[in-house]
């Protein structure tokens, strides 16, 4: 089964990351614009394996792999942060968080 | 049928984004976004990066999605975005700007790709575990001290009281 040309891949990688980027605009809420960020991640995260396969390394694939390991540890601190700022405010936009402190 | 199967999967993993970042409620975006990346490690496969592919759903739509749930659960009160934006005319630029993000890198991509790929495909597994142990070992190594120092640093900022 001869896979679809990679330059395709590519496009949808791009596609995905465009919709981030404008979740990232568009939306007030922080935790569904850490999940944009996320799609971006994993957008780019296509484009590695995509440009790996192009080049028939398995290179971008390790690094597609160190990126899964960093999405983890940053969506884990990112979320404490976001329950944290919560409980201080009690509400949720990042319309408010203007301030560093309070 | 390599591309049949591409197009359904692309199309489905492009449906669910849009749908995480124009529905309101975040468990919806939430859920769409585990569609999305099942649908992207559909793609991982179809490239040969099966490690990956499991390595995805595992790991994202496993564990990383589960954490954000119990985040939305943990903050479920908050009923937010139902109130009118302050700043929609600033806001509705995003379309624009994304559109105009999305042609630069199609241009981009349609430059970059242009002649024939050099390679043969990696050989799946095997190729992936050869280079973490050898090329990657370091940066392997400091990884687990990265996941180490996340944790410890989540405990300390969820501590109630004096966090």
């Amino acid at each position: 089964m001869a896979p679809a040309p990679e330059s395709w891949y590519l496009t949808v990688s791009a596609v995905l990351f465009a919709i981030g980027v404008v979740g990232v605009i568009v939306r007030r809420n922080p935790l569904v614009i850490f999940m944009s960020i996320e799609l971006m991640l994993n957008a780019a995260n296509l484009a590695f394996v995509a440009f790996g396969h192009r080049l028939g390394t398995a290179d971008g694939q390790a690094v597609v792999f160190f990126v899964m390991a960093v999405a983890a540890a940053e969506v884990a601190v990112g979320l404490g942060i976001i329950v944290a700022i919560f409980r201080l405010r009690h509400r949720l936009s990042v319309d408010d968080l203007s301030l560093m402190r309070w | 049928m390599g591309v049949v199967v591409f197009a359904i999967v692309a199309a489905i993993a492009v449906a669910a984004a849009l749908g995480m970042v124009f529905r309101r409620n975040p468990i919806h975006a939430a859920l769409f976004l585990v569609v999305n990346l099942g649908a992207v490690a559909v793609l991982y496969l179809t490239l040969g990066a099966e490690f990956l592919a499991v390595a995805q759903v595992a790991v994202y739509a496993g564990a990383i999605m589960v954490l954000f749930l119990f985040a939305i659960f943990v903050l479920i009160p908050v009923r937010e975005e139902t109130t009118p934006d302050p700043h929609r005319p600033i806001r509705v630029l995003a379309l624009p700007v994304g559109g105009a993000l999305l042609v630069l890198l199609v241009i981009v991509i349609v430059l970059g790709t242009r002649g024939r790929p050099s390679g043969t495909a990696p050989d799946g597994v095997q190729g992936i575990a050869q280079l973490l142990f050898t090329d990657y070992l370091l940066p392997f190594e400091v990884t687990s001290v990265l996941l180490l120092v996340a944790m410890v640093g989540v405990m300390l900022l969820s501590r109630r009281g004096e966090g």
